[in-house]
């Protein structure tokens, strides 16, 4: 072996290193968006990237919805059956969250799907 | 090109397609889709042993022939690719003076790589597959190593007893 071949390989180690430490290749998340419909009609989009909380208002009652951590989930309603605040958060592509009381319904768009893809 | 260069092409590509073969069979602790490259040995030898085209020749035929026995259309791609990038890095890293077949292996290996995840990059169109780069340049690195010590004694001995 020649000091060359230490030297080769020494660099692509670090080429490897830099490039996963910079994140420069990392999948972003930023495109990841709550949007929120009420009866079949969007009212509202919630960014992921950022957290926020927003509440709904309708005749039907309130839905208080939050974003923590790249996900979303209901934080309170004054739905009957609670159904959405029992809901755990969602963050992946086309996850969602269903008030039925109320006709709302979060979805996930532009999230990482729950598997990305699978190669034969 | 004479009988003798025939005879050992063949002997070499049918030395390479089993290989894969045998490869294919060698449960390894890493991951799908990181594999050892034992076929890679072969085509590593003939550069040294043959030439630049037989080398060439020899690779092709391999990434043809298993393709068509073991694997399927879309993997051809892959190995394809893998395999053209492979090969030219390797034959321009054999003309450097401070390498020897230790680096020259280590590139192919990077190389075969990077070749085959820019082709799983095209074909899913997604580029959250480069996120795998890094990993797989190590993984290169790693392999390239192995197939150049395994290569290194393979030249040897062929030169020594097939002069």
């Amino acid at each position: 072996m020649k000091k060359g071949d230490i030297l080769v390989g020494v660099a692509v180690l670090v080429l490897a290193g830099v490039l996963y430490g910079s994140g420069l290749l990392r999948p972003s998340q930023a495109g990841a968006v709550a949007v929120v419909y009420v009866d079949g009609t969007e009212v509202h989009r919630l960014p992921l990237s950022v957290n926020d909380q927003w509440r709904l208002e309708t005749t039907q009652g309130y839905n208080e919805i939050v974003v923590e951590d790249g996900a979303v989930f209901v934080e309170e309603a004054d739905c009957r059956d609670g159904v959405c605040v029992d809901h755990a958060p969602v963050s992946l592509e086309k996850e969602s969250i269903v008030c039925l009381p109320h006709k709302m319904v979060i979805e996930v768009e532009g999230g990482t799907a729950g598997v990305d893809a699978v190669v034969q | 090109m004479d009988t003798k260069k025939i005879a050992y092409g063949g002997i070499f590509a049918a030395l390479a397609i089993l290989m894969g073969y045998v490869e294919a069979m060698l449960p390894l602790p890493f991951p799908t889709g990181v594999k050892l490259g034992l076929s890679n040995v072969v085509v590593v030898l003939a550069l040294y042993v043959m030439g630049e085209k037989e080398a060439f020749g020899i690779s092709l035929l391999r990434v043809f022939l298993s393709a068509l026995l073991f694997k399927g259309f879309l993997s051809f791609w892959y190995s394809c690719a893998g395999a053209l990038l492979s090969f030219f890095v390797m034959m321009a890293a054999k003309k450097s003076r401070h390498l020897s077949i230790y680096g020259v292996s280590m590139l192919g290996g990077v190389a075969h790589n990077m070749g085959q995840m820019c082709v799983a990059a095209l074909l899913l169109g997604r580029s959250v597959v480069l996120f795998l780069a890094p990993i797989l340049m190590v993984c290169g690195v790693a392999t390239g190593l192995g197939i150049g010590l395994i290569s290194h004694y393979c030249t040897q001995y062929v030169k020594k007893h097939h002069p």
